[in-house]
């Protein structure tokens, strides 16, 4: 019942200011955390040195980009089904924060792939496009979003956009399965034991866990933004 | 349904010029490319079923402004949303009129065109198949952002970046049809799937453009 | 301590990516502490 009470835009901003100050210390002390097992305990790797250190950032912010869109997806159908102002608004809150971790994904994912496979960017790669694909599907949202006047009306058809969109996330995930280009397959899984070392995964979890906690305090605040401006 | 795509239809061929703007600029394009990356004549048959399909796309493409914006302005868009036909079946026969003179011409065209760059003729089936598999879905496709920039401004260059990261897969099985072919591998994989993409599409596509016309006439 | 900087002699790949990233990250935070001002007026 509480959560109803939540759905108002006057009586969530006090929420998600809490939320974001309380998650910006957690993202502060967990990258922190992160980045010291990332550079102080993880051993240097075998075959690519001291370069694989990239991971710790890469591979959480691809996680990252995926988890926010799937999120921001989720608010476009909440806000479409259930017509409320605040899902709309999350939805919007989400993007840019999204759309910055696909960007530091991509990039990060250029500089690790020059010194390992002598190349910054391989076009025919399942997993490099469909992330290319992801990042204009954010810039797509925010355009949409920013050429329709209307909050209401531009909430509902950035919404739809981003469901029509939604179908991209699994063949992200899934493309390295799929076809096997070039793009090394899946090292972590929820099922099987992890291919890689303990502290490598750990200093990798950490930093995950650093972004998603991140991503919530931006978008908390830059709902409480949105919340101001709309007037609401 | 029946009436609502003879509708159309009719609307479309008084307005024949639309499908001879739309030949001419594949036309145009597909001639493009090889003043621009010089005549080499193996280069341009490697080159020939990505340059045609992206022509393709972008041919496709250039109507979509104009799918909705005629009923949007003079108000039979209203009589369609309150109207008895499904607003789905509507979308979908819009985006089958749409295909009739944006995407089939193309298919029909494309072997010719195929010619100049000296594609093997044994391809050119590959080539037209592929495209008459892929055009369809993009003409559905592009239903959706047509009907979500409906009276936006920014019009069509918001309309082609909300449309081409959604072509691309279809751009890739494709093209990629062609090429697997001409390789000697066969493109029946990459048929298959742009299949399964003309049937998801058909069957999801029209309802996500009604609900994006519903938005919009808000 | 410079081998730390010098990360096995990728450090343009290792740093490149660490940088830019903060710096994204600390850009995005700085635009909405702005917007955040701005909107409370």
């Amino acid at each position: 019942m509480r959560w109803f009470w939540y759905a108002s835009p006057q009586t969530f901003y006090p929420l998600a200011g809490k939320l974001a100050r309380w998650c910006g210390f957690a993202a502060a002390l967990l990258s922190a955390a992160g980045l010291y097992i990332g550079f102080f305990v993880a051993p240097t790797d075998a075959q690519q040195g001291e370069a694989y250190r990239i991971i710790f950032i890469h591979v959480p912010a691809a996680w990252m980009s995926m988890f926010i869109y799937v999120v921001m997806a989720f608010w476009a159908a909440l806000g479409l089904a259930l017509n409320t102002r605040l899902s709309g608004m999350m939805a919007s809150a989400l993007a840019p924060t999204g759309a910055l971790f696909t960007f530091i994904a991509l990039w990060t994912g250029a500089l690790w792939g020059r010194p390992t496979w002598g190349a910054y960017w391989v076009w025919g790669d399942a997993r490099l496009m469909s992330e290319l694909i992801l990042l204009f599907l954010y810039f797509g949202f925010m355009a949409l979003h920013a050429s329709i006047d209307d909050p209401r009306r531009a909430d509902r058809a950035a919404g739809l956009l981003a469901l029509v969109g939604v179908v991209n996330i699994p063949i992200i995930y899934y493309s390295v399965k799929w076809w096997n280009t070039l793009h090394q397959g899946a090292s972590v899984s929820l099922t099987s034991a992890p291919k890689m070392a303990a502290t490598m995964l750990s200093g990798m979890l950490v930093m995950a866990l650093a972004f998603w906690m991140y991503s919530i305090a931006a978008a908390m605040l830059r709902v409480r933004c949105i919340i101001r401006e709309r007037g609401a | 349904m029946r009436v609502v795509v003879w509708r159309e239809l009719l609307v479309a061929m008084r307005r024949r010029s639309d499908v001879g703007t739309v030949l001419l600029f594949f036309v145009i394009v597909v001639s493009l490319f090889p003043l621009g990356i010089g005549a080499d004549p193996d280069k341009l048959r490697v080159l020939a079923p990505g340059i045609i399909w992206v022509a393709a796309l972008l041919s496709s493409m250039l109507s979509l402004g104009r799918l909705f914006a005629a009923d949007y302005a003079d108000g039979t868009l209203e009589q369609m949303l309150l109207g008895a036909a499904p607003l789905g079946a509507t979308a979908a026969a819009k985006a089958f009129a749409h295909w009739l003179v944006s995407g089939l011409p193309l298919v029909a065209i494309a072997p010719l065109l195929a010619l100049q760059y000296d594609l093997p003729a044994g391809l050119y089936g590959m080539l037209a198949l592929s495209l008459l598999l892929g055009t369809p879905v993009l003409s559905l496709i592009g239903g959706i952002g047509a009907a979500l920039t409906l009276g936006v401004r920014g019009g069509g260059v918001l309309l082609a970046l909300l449309v081409l990261p959604l072509y691309v897969p279809v751009l890739v099985m494709g093209a990629g049809s062609v090429e697997m072919a001409s390789a000697g591998l066969g493109g029946q994989g990459q048929l298959l799937i742009l299949g399964a993409m003309l049937i998801v599409a058909a069957a999801f596509a029209p309802w996500a453009t009604a609900a994006a016309l519903r938005i919009s006439s808000e | 301590m410079s081998e730390f900087f010098h990360m096995g002699g990728y450090a343009w790949y290792v740093w490149g990516s660490y940088a830019v990233t903060f710096a994204c990250l600390a850009i995005e935070m700085v635009l909405l502490l702005k917007r955040s001002r701005e909107a409370k007026t």
